[in-house]
C-alpha cells in the first residue's frame, strides 16, 4: 500500500499540485486520471522520488519515503518497477539485456537464473524470440511490453505506469491494460497507473483518483465514476457521444 | 557561479552510492574503446599533418644560413610535445568525444532512460558518467603520446622527402638538449584536459531539458565550454608548471 499526504509542488512559482492526499491499495490497479497538464505525471514523479515535493509525504507500506536518507530511498526503489511513457529502454542494449539489467545491478543471481527469469518475464508479457533484438527493431507496443517485463523482472512490490497506452492503437492498448491488471492481481502488487484514456479507466480502474488543475476532486471506482456528481469529472469522462449514451442508459 | 556550483555538486555525485567494481570495470572498458580506440585513426591523421606542416613552416621561417638545419626538428619537437599534441588534440577530442558524450546523455535524459535508472535505485550520474571520465583519463594521455609520435614522424617524412632537412639532422635535432620534463608536463596537461572535457561534456548532457533541439544545443555547449576551459587551463598550467 502507498499513502500520499498533502503533496504540493510548484515550478517557478506556478503551483502544479495542491495538497493531494490518497491511498493506493495493494493488489489493485490504482488510476490517476485527469486532463493533460493537470499534474498527473508530476504527482507520479513525486511518488517515485524523481521530483521532490515542496510539502507532503509519501509512505510505502508505512515507510516514509520522502524524508528517508539516500540508502533507505535506494532500498525502497529496488522494490519499485516502472513503465515509462516511451518505454525508456536502453538504446545500446538488446531486449534481453534491457530486461536483465535490474538483475545484473541489483541481485547476485547466477547467469542461468537470470536468463530463466528474463525468459519467464518476456513470455509473461507475450514476447518470445525477441531476446536479441535492439529496441529500435521492435514496435511501440512491443517496447511497452519489454518495459513491463523489465519493470516486473525483480519481483517489485510496487508497479508504476506512466501513460501506458500513449501512442498505441486501441487493440494494443487494451492488451497492455489487461496485462497490467493481470500482473497486479497475479503478483499481488500495488499498481499506480497515470492515464487520460477512458478505455483504460473503464477497463482496469479498480480505484480512481481524479485530478483537476492540480487538485484532487474525486476518488472512487469505475462503477462509481458514472454517478460522481462532480461537474469537472463529468466533463472529462463524457466528452464523446459513446460515453454520453452510456451514461444516458 | 550557480552553474559552476552545480558542476561541483555533479562531480561529487559521481563518487557517492557507487555500484560494484565489476560493473564499472566492464563499462569503463567499453567506454575506453569508444573514446580511445575509435579515435586513433583521426588523432594519427591530424597529428601527422600537424607535424608535417610545422616542419615546412619552421623551415620557411628560418632564412638565416647561420642557423643549423637541426633546429627545425628541435622546434617541431618543442611545439609538438609542449603544445600541439596535448592542446590541439584536446580540441579535436572535445569535438569528437565530448559532443558524443553530451549527445548520448542528453538523449538518455529526454527519453527517460536516466529516470529509469534512478527509479531502480541506481545513482545514474555515477553509473553513466564515472566510466566515461575514467576511460578518458586512461585513453586521452595515450592519444596524446600517439599524437606526439605521429607528429614527429610526419615531420620526419615530409622533411626527408622534400629535402628540407636530412634524416640525420632531423634525428639529431629531436634529441638535441632534450628536457624530459616536457613529457611530464604534456602528460599532466593531458590528464587535466581529459578530466575537463569529459566532465563538462557529461555535465551538459546529463542536465539536458526538453527535446531533440535541446540535445543539439547541449552538444554544442559541451564542445564550446570544453574548448574554452582547455584554453584557460592550458595557460594556467603553463604559468604554474613551466
Amino acid at each position: 500500500m502507498i499513502e500520499i499526504q498533502n503533496i504540493s509542488k510548484s515550478f517557478n512559482e506556478k503551483q502544479i499540485l495542491h495538497n493531494i492526499s490518497g491511498v493506493f491499495d495493494k493488489g489493485m490497479t490504482n488510476l490517476i486520471i485527469g486532463a493533460s497538464g493537470t499534474g498527473k505525471s508530476v504527482l507520479l514523479k513525486c511518488i517515485v522520488g524523481l521530483i521532490h515535493p515542496d510539502t507532503g509525504t509519501v509512505f510505502y507500506d508505512g515507510r516514509n519515503f520522502t524524508d528517508a536518507d539516500k540508502e533507505m530511498k535506494a532500498e525502497i526503489r529496488r522494490e519499485i518497477g516502472m513503465l515509462f511513457q516511451g518505454g525508456a529502454l536502453f538504446d545500446s542494449k538488446t531486449v534481453e539485456q534491457n530486461v536483465m539489467f535490474p538483475l545484473d545491478i541489483l541481485t547476485k543471481m547466477s547467469p542461468t537464473e537470470k536468463i530463466d527469469r528474463v525468459n519467464f518475464c518476456l513470455k509473461r508479457v507475450g514476447l518470445e524470440n525477441v531476446n536479441s533484438k535492439m529496441p529500435s527493431e521492435i514496435s511501440g507496443g512491443m517496447k511497452k511490453r519489454v518495459g513491463i517485463a523489465r519493470a516486473i523482472v525483480n519481483n517489485p512490490n510496487y508497479l508504476f505506469c506512466d501513460e501506458p497506452n500513449s501512442g498505441l492503437d486501441p487493440q494494443t492498448s487494451i492488451l497492455i491494460d489487461e496485462l497490467i491488471l493481470e500482473i497486479t492481481e497475479e503478483f499481488d502488487i500495488t499498481t499506480v497507473v497515470v492515464t487520460h484514456d477512458m478505455n483504460s479507466v473503464m477497463g482496469i480502474g479498480q480505484k480512481i483518483l481524479f485530478l483537476f488543475q492540480g487538485q484532487k476532486l474525486w476518488e472512487g471506482s469505475k462503477e462509481e465514476i458514472m454517478s460522481s456528481g462532480v461537474e469537472e469529472l463529468d466533463n472529462f469522462v463524457f466528452t464523446n457521444k459513446v460515453m454520453q449514451n452510456l451514461k444516458d442508459k | 557561479m550557480k552553474g559552476f556550483g552545480r558542476y561541483l555538486m555533479f562531480l561529487a555525485s559521481l563518487v557517492v552510492r557507487r555500484e560494484s567494481f565489476k560493473t564499472y570495470y566492464k563499462l569503463t572498458i567499453e567506454e575506453a574503446v569508444l573514446v580511445g580506440v575509435n579515435s586513433i585513426l583521426l588523432v594519427a591523421l591530424v597529428s601527422s599533418f600537424m607535424g608535417a606542416v610545422t616542419t615546412v613552416q619552421t623551415a620557411y621561417n628560418m632564412v638565416s644560413p647561420l642557423i643549423p638545419k637541426f633546429i627545425i626538428s628541435q622546434v617541431v619537437r618543442e611545439m609538438t610535445i609542449l603544445e600541439l599534441a596535448p592542446t590541439i588534440i584536446a580540441i579535436i577530442y572535445a569535438g569528437k568525444v565530448g559532443s558524443s558524450m553530451s549527445g548520448g546523455l542528453g538523449t538518455m535524459r529526454i527519453t527517460e532512460q536516466i529516470d529509469a535508472l534512478e527509479v531502480m535505485g541506481i545513482n545514474s550520474a555515477s553509473y553513466l558518467v564515472l566510466p566515461k571520465v575514467v576511460a578518458s583519463l586512461i585513453m586521452y594521455p595515450m592519444l596524446v603520446i600517439l599524437a606526439g609520435v605521429c607528429a614527429l614522424l610526419g615531420g620526419y617524412i615530409v622533411g626527408s622527402l622534400t629535402g628540407i632537412i636530412t634524416p640525420t639532422d632531423y634525428i639529431y635535432g629531436i634529441r638535441f638538449v632534450f628536457n624530459e620534463y616536457m613529457i611530464t608536463f604534456a602528460l599532466i596537461k593531458s590528464f587535466v584536459f581529459a578530466f575537463m572535457i569529459s566532465t563538462i561534456s557529461c555535465f551538459k548532457g546529463y542536465y539536458t531539458k526538453g527535446g531533440a533541439l535541446e540535445v543539439g544545443i547541449s552538444s554544442t555547449e559541451a564542445v564550446t565550454t570544453s574548448v574554452i576551459a582547455v584554453l584557460i587551463g592550458d595557460y594556467l598550467l603553463a604559468q604554474l608548471l613551466l
